[in-house]
């Protein structure tokens, strides 16, 4: 399996950077988890931020400020000392399979355990979703899509930033195909209209920067049912 | 002064101290290097002085206690501790999840090339990043500083600097090229 569509470095950097929200960073995340490329270039991002961290204009502390020395404990014990890009989380649960036998990336488990147990939403005919995070409007979201073979996503355009990522099967739209591990990355004002075009079903995640809209009749009637 | 390359091993040896024996006089100088750049790093983001003080209490408290996590091998303590900062933050400001890959993943996809990941980030390479910076073109610097600094989408950056959104993105494109070129050409 080799991935061919990465994020832009500047997608990468805003995420090094602590910049996206909950569900961009979650796309992300899962894109990192299958390419080790951009895992590196997220270190040597966070490398950049350290750089800045020591050059920014120091701001005095308060003059209490080393009574904090009153609250400390003991630290917490070393074993294996973990990475700091890959903060470890407490004890992921491993690898579960999913209907088709699909493993979920950790970043995901944080948010979906079992995909057959799942209350997948109908959106349009072959395609279903499951909303991973609820929301208040005006935050970013991520949703799993599971779009039967041929079928076709609604057209939709979109006021912020859309990413894509692809765990089994494939989809091609007018950027090219992206199978599993690929990352799609729209900017607002690109309408698309990606296909399932392999044999099995497509499963992917979708998080969007602000709602989508919708061009045409049937979308219309589509999009308050996807609740984007 | 010490030059940049002795601080930033300086400060690893601090660390080590306070993993290793809880050495509070270490914790100290850690906390007087760190506490006012934290703190100013928080305030640069955005942060009122009084927020940015507390979270910046709590970054150092973080330290404290993950002192034996920090892997001299892997990254810089100050990259270290902006990684801690930028979570403590997302946790405690914005109230959000940072999802992050987990080393441990059985998913994860291993690393074909240790070369960038394992020497990138420790102490002197931190050093030729800083110098790699100076060299960028203003603009570069401009916008890569903006997308560290500045909690906003590029979108808006774009519409600050009056530039369409592309242009920002190539920006950052080739400073963060030219900023891993530089880098590894010394490396190498």
């Amino acid at each position: 399996m080799t991935v061919k569509h990465h994020p832009s470095e500047a997608l990468l950097i805003a995420y090094a950077a602590g910049h996206l929200g909950e569900g961009l960073s979650l796309l992300v995340a899962t894109h990192l988890t299958l390419c080790p490329h951009c895992r590196a270039a997220v270190a040597e991002a966070e490398a950049v931020g350290g750089a800045m961290m020591d050059t920014v204009a120091p701001v005095a502390m308060g003059a209490d400020a080393l009574s904090v020395l009153g609250r400390l404990d003991r630290p917490e014990a070393g074993a294996g000392a973990p990475p700091p890009v890959t903060r470890r989380r407490p004890a992921s649960s491993p690898a579960r399979a999913a209907p088709q036998g699909i493993a979920l990336p950790a970043p995901l488990r944080g948010y979906v355990q079992d995909l057959s147990a799942a209350r997948w939403q109908w959106v349009s005919p072959g395609v279903r979703q499951l909303d991973l995070m609820h929301r208040p409007k005006g935050r970013d979201t991520a949703k799993l899509l599971r779009i039967a073979p041929g079928r076709v996503l609604p057209e939709h355009g979109h006021t912020g930033l859309e990413l894509t990522v692809v765990l089994q099967g494939s989809f091609t739209d007018e950027q090219g195909r992206f199978t599993r591990g690929d990352l799609a990355e729209l900017d607002s004002d690109v309408n698309h209209q990606p296909i399932a075009d392999s044999g099995e079903e497509c499963i992917c995640i979708i998080g969007t920067e602000a709602p989508l809209r919708f061009s045409g009749l049937v979308p219309r009637m589509v999009a308050p049912m996807l609740g984007f | 002064m010490m030059s940049v390359a002795v601080e930033g091993e300086a400060l690893a040896e601090l660390v080590r101290a306070v993993a290793e024996r809880q050495d509070q006089t270490a914790f100290v100088a850690l906390f007087e290097y760190f506490g006012p750049r934290v703190k100013g790093f928080l305030m640069r983001q955005g942060a009122i002085e009084s927020e940015a003080e507390d979270l910046a209490q709590d970054v150092m408290l973080t330290v404290w206690r993950k002192a034996a996590q920090f892997d001299p091998g892997k990254a810089a303590v100050s990259t270290w501790i902006f990684t801690i900062a930028r979570n403590r933050r997302i946790d405690v400001l914005r109230r959000e999840r940072r999802p992050e890959p987990d080393a441990e993943d059985p998913m994860l996809v291993g690393e074909p090339e240790p070369s960038a990941e394992a020497h990138m980030a420790t102490a002197q390479v931190q050093v030729r990043i800083r110098d790699a910076m100076a060299t960028l073109p203003p603009e570069q610097a401009e916008v890569l500083t903006l997308s560290f600094y500045e909690d906003i989408p590029h979108s808006e950056i774009a519409e600050r600097l009056g530039i369409p959104l592309g242009t920002v993105k190539s920006r950052l494109r080739l400073a963060f090229r030219k900023v891993r070129a530089l880098v590894g050409e010394e490396l190498a």
